[in-house]
């Protein structure tokens, strides 16, 4: 693989939540929604981050482009600190870092047409004169797909995958290096979703973008990305090129997760793991490795000791996981200790 | 299941339900003349995307439509009685006794004000006159079987003290309490982590097997019907177009719908080289459904006869039923077409 | 739910320094010297100083501040100027009229805006859910004073109506002044509450309409309840959440409503009593019915939220 410049790099992020309680509201407890995550984003490559619902993956992408302002670690854009930024720098930097929702219809403004949502942009990031802002709305909008005699319509009159196109748009519209998307694509129905995952692809390939792909579908990250970081609990418990991740699995919970989904393969009957119970709570997070509590294979080590990201014997370089058994496992020569 | 009036073989049939929402001046038919059949003590799955009308189909069989909803044509056989013919009391004794439903949101389904024991309690009392402290006990029972730990102190518990996959067991413990002997389980795990949506669709297999209930189950997920169910029925703009058994779907698919829904999935287990397949453009407004073929505006093969006339929904031998001109005699396009090598090649959305 | 109920009443302590604090500065937010006032205008100069000494004007604010809320503790809340009984005295009897006033007024208002506001909602759009709007919409608007008065003339003295015309014509079942008996009671109380049953009602119709379309509504009906039993046991608990909070708001304007009821139908109230005293510049009595009357009412605001709490679920108890 040959040695690519570092666009993003993430290095111990934490996210604390506070909970406020007791008589005098004061702050008596954390939600540890980020609790040390460190990973770099090479230019022009799709990363993933895929994990559950409160595995800290939307959170890292907020924290990233400080919509919640991070409790602790360091962002580097393009090699500058994001976190010594001071308000006004940070804003003029996000024209560079863009981020696209879950629900399109959410974040924009419904009252504004198309052709004012594109243009608001611009003007806050002032990145294209004022005479030439109505010519870029209409190649925009082809560039996305969209019709340049919808750009006066309000976002009410699109569909849900029109919409997307639409947030889309907005973020391509300052010329950013990085887009974050957040289940860009989750709430689109199938058909549209396919449509979306293709834009998305051919943007990249016009304009060398770099994306930082938070989803909790792993169809759809296999397709969309480079490598793949997957999350549980607040902590990377395995990254890896898409290939090595989807092939040489390394640890039990990307095991799980992958043969939870469901698969229109109805010839191959694969085994199922059923992971027990439900994720712990990112509040008072179990000690040790954290999915110890859910873990077939786990013993009073995982239970003690946190173990940490490594490349073991027989994976990529860039592979990483942190389990403490997963070479024996792969080996066959950890047996899961629960039934 | 000893005195049985009729004697049936499907313990659910719809024959050419219709249902419409009417608004001022425009009569929306969301579901238009759905017909299919689940066996006794089977799964059949309903697919569709959003608009597909299987969402009021499953409403409309327990006569749970809200205003301004109406079934207006067409009839529901639930163990060879006509549900429509019912009064609305005698609909009741069939509502979470012989027919329960599960629906997608785990989150806002259960009463908030109620505890989970109450919420269960209330089909002891009202299907089988159980007093307060019965129906108490066969809600730890209940709670039991769906695999809630420690029962006994969760239910006393109200909604908001458990996790989404708990209350999604506490909805099957619920639709189960009197047995029924059909589920209708809409969207049970859309809402759900893959970790436990595995967990509860496995659930639910399970009990359907112990207690040989018939299920019928609505999502969008064809993975999800591919692993769970017995039948399948594809729904387009509240029409059946395809119905058929799950291995046949998935081995060879006909409706150039189905074909292309399967192409456009990223699958999780193995590589799409280059683009997606994709569907052309999006589902129609009611306002302005095509008067062919549902399907025509998007489907790569429409030839002027798909535009002009709709096709029937028609039975093969074997039982399977296809709503396709492609399938018919008076195809009036290649001859020789190969519906899933073509629609890999369309990439292009617009 | 106990340690809730101690951290609202160590809540409430800031208020209640806060409204002793407003209490007290009224006295010096007046303008003129309050000894002045009362003594009179044309009072010589030694008697005004005398009264000033008696009352202890003459200390710094803070020491004048912490004497009034030391003897307020204790229940003495000095003395009426008008009649020179202690103001706790003067307002003792009163208190109970004006708390019975407000009381009868919520439970009615409750009663029926409850009742309409269930209504309305399961018929939405109809001629009843219309209808009962429109009277709602005019109970809201018409002023309470005029309200009164326009009962008493139908009701208590009569108008000249054809005899055919039942029940008007009969003035003797409600009495137009006073209070205790049920004939004195009646329409005091219809005049004070109709304006916050016609609140209820709305806010009861609304919450109604938004729980009935919530998924657990239809998870009820899927199970086969009836539905009135749907209604009244699934949907109202849920619906009553915002209307308790709307209720627990209503009795402390009852209060100030009370002020002008009690004038018109001359029921001797705290309402009378705080018009009366202001006209007579008595300004113990205003001090002191003004803090009675806030106390009131942070004590029904601590029951609104504790009964808010038993109805919501949701909210960690702790």
């Amino acid at each position: 693989m040959q040695k690519q410049k570092e666009l993003l790099k993430v290095t111990d992020l934490k996210q604390y939540f506070p909970i406020k309680g007791g008589i005098l509201g004061r702050t008596v407890n954390h939600v540890k929604a980020v609790d040390g995550v460190s990973f770099t984003v090479y230019e022009g490559e799709t990363l993933s981050i895929v994990g559950e619902s409160g595995c800290g993956k939307s959170t890292t992408g907020r924290a990233i482009l400080r919509l919640d302002e991070p409790t602790s670690g360091e962002v580097e854009f393009d090699g500058k600190n994001l976190l010594a930024y001071n308000k006004k720098e940070m804003n003029k930097i996000r024209k560079n870092m863009q981020i696209i929702f879950q629900d399109p219809y959410a974040s924009i403004n419904p009252r504004h047409t198309v052709r004012q949502i594109l243009t608001e942009a611009m003007e806050i990031q002032n990145s294209v004169p004022k005479n030439e802002r109505n010519d870029r709305v209409i190649e925009l909008m082809e560039t996305v797909g969209l019709g340049p005699h919808q750009a006066d319509r309000l976002p009410h009159e699109f569909s849900g995958g029109q919409r997307q196109r639409i947030g889309i748009a907005r973020a391509l519209s300052v010329d950013p290096q990085l887009i974050i998307a957040d289940e860009a694509v989750s709430a689109l129905d199938v058909s549209i979703q396919a449509q979306v995952i293709n834009l998305l692809k051919k943007l990249q390939r016009e304009f060398k973008l770099t994306y930082l792909f938070i989803s909790h579908d792993l169809g759809v990250v296999r397709h969309i990305s480079d490598r793949i970081i997957v999350m549980y609990l607040g902590k990377i418990v395995e990254i890896a090129d898409k290939k090595s991740l989807f092939e040489n699995t390394m640890h039990p919970y990307t095991t799980a997760l992958l043969s939870a989904i469901p698969s229109t393969d109805v010839e191959k009957k694969k085994e199922r793991i059923i992971l027990k119970g439900d994720v712990p709570s990112p509040i008072d997070p179990p000690k040790g490795c954290r999915f110890h509590t859910r873990c077939p294979f786990a013993t009073d080590l995982c239970r003690t000791e946190t173990p940490e990201l490594r490349t073991a014997d027989g994976m990529l370089e860039g592979h990483m996981a942190a389990c403490h058994y997963m070479e024996d496992i792969k080996a066959g020569k950890h047996q899961p200790t629960t039934v | 299941m000893t005195s049985a009036p009729n004697s049936y073989e499907n313990i659910l049939e719809l024959n050419d339900l219709q249902t419409s929402f009417f608004t001022k001046d425009l009569e929306v038919k969301a579901v238009d003349g759905v017909s299919f059949a689940i066996p006794k003590g089977k799964i059949l799955g309903v697919v569709g995307e959003s608009g597909s009308g299987k969402s009021i189909t499953s409403l409309s069989i327990l006569r749970l439509l809200k205003e301004p909803g109406k079934i207006v044509g067409g009839e529901i056989k639930f163990k060879g009685e006509n549900l429509l013919d019912k009064s609305e009391a005698n609909m009741r004794k069939i509502r979470g006794n012989e027919i329960s439903m599960i629906f997608q949101e785990p989150m806002t389904s259960l009463n908030p004000t109620f505890t989970v024991g109450q919420q269960i309690s209330e089909a002891y009392k009202i299907h089988q006159g159980l007093n307060k402290k019965q129906a108490k006990q066969r809600s730890v029972d209940m709670l039991k079987l769906v695999g809630i730990p420690s029962p006994e102190k969760r239910v006393n518990q109200y909604p908001h003290e458990l996790s989404g996959g708990m209350r999604q067991r506490v909805m099957i413990a619920m639709a189960l309490a009197c047995n029924p002997e059909l589920l209708i389980a809409d969207e049970p795990t859309t809402a759900l982590d893959v970790t436990i949506q595995a967990q509860i669709l496995d659930l639910i297999k399970d009990l359907q097997e112990r207690l040989g209930m018939g299920v019928l189950l609505i999502t969008h997920d064809l993975g999800v019907v591919a692993e769970t169910c017995d039948y399948v029925a594809v729904m387009y703009c509240g029409k059946v177009v395809e119905y058929t058994d799950t291995k046949t779907l998935f081995k060879d698919a006909k409706h150039p719908y189905t074909v292309g829904l399967m192409k456009s999935i990223p699958q999780h287990d193995q590589d799409i080289e280059g683009d997606l397949a994709v569907i052309r453009g999006s589902v129609p407004s009611p306002a302005e459904m095509p008067k062919g073929c549902r399907f025509a505006p998007r489907c790569p093969f429409a030839t002027e006869l798909c535009r002009e006339k709709l096709p029937d929904l028609v039975t093969d031998e074997e039982g399977n039923q296809i709503r396709c001109w492609i399938y018919s005699d008076e195809w009036d396009g290649d001859p020789e077409v190969n519906v899933h090598a073509e629609t890999e090649r369309t990439t292009e959305s617009y | 739910m106990f340690k809730f109920i101690i951290r609202r009443i160590i809540q409430t302590i800031p208020v209640l320094i806060g409204v002793s604090i407003l209490v007290f500065s009224m006295m010096h937010l007046v303008p003129g010297d309050p000894a002045q006032i009362m003594a009179g205008e044309s009072a010589p100069k030694e008697q005004v100083e005398n009264i000033r000494e008696r009352l202890g004007l003459n200390d710094p604010l803070p020491v004048q501040y912490f004497n009034y809320v030391k003897d307020a503790v204790q229940g003495d809340l000095g003395n009426s100027m008008r009649s020179g009984r202690d103001v706790t005295t003067e307002i003792g009897a009163r208190f109970w009229v004006t708390l019975e006033l407000a009381i009868y007024s919520t439970v009615l208002a409750v009663f029926v805006g409850l009742i309409v506001g269930v209504i309305s909602a399961t018929k939405r759009y109809s001629f009843a859910d219309t209808s009962l709007m429109i009277i709602a919409l005019f109970g809201l608007s018409m002023p309470n004073f005029w309200l009164g008065l326009m009962l008493i003339q139908w009701f208590a003295i009569g108008i000249d109506l054809p005899s055919w015309v039942p029940f008007i014509n009969d003035t003797s079942w409600f009495k137009p002044s006073g209070w205790g008996s049920f004939a004195q009671v009646v329409l005091p109380v219809v005049t004070l509450g109709t304006a916050s049953a016609a609140i209820i009602a709305r806010m009861t119709r609304s919450s109604m309409l938004d729980v009935i379309d919530q998924d657990y509504i239809r998870t009820a009906r899927a199970k086969g309840v009836k539905e009135r039993v749907v209604i009244y046991r699934h949907a109202l608990k849920n619906a009553l959440i915002p209307v308790v909070t709307v209720v627990g708001l209503q009795f402390g304007g009852l209060l100030g409503g009370a002020v002008l009821t009690e004038s018109v139908f001359a029921v001797n109230g705290m309402g009378k009593l705080i018009i009366d005293s202001i006209r007579a510049r008595d300004f113990p009595v205003v001090q002191g019915t003004i803090l009675v009357v806030a106390l009131l009412f942070i004590f029904v605001n601590l029951a609104v939220d504790i009964t808010y709490r038993y109805l919501n679920k949701r909210i960690d108890l702790d």
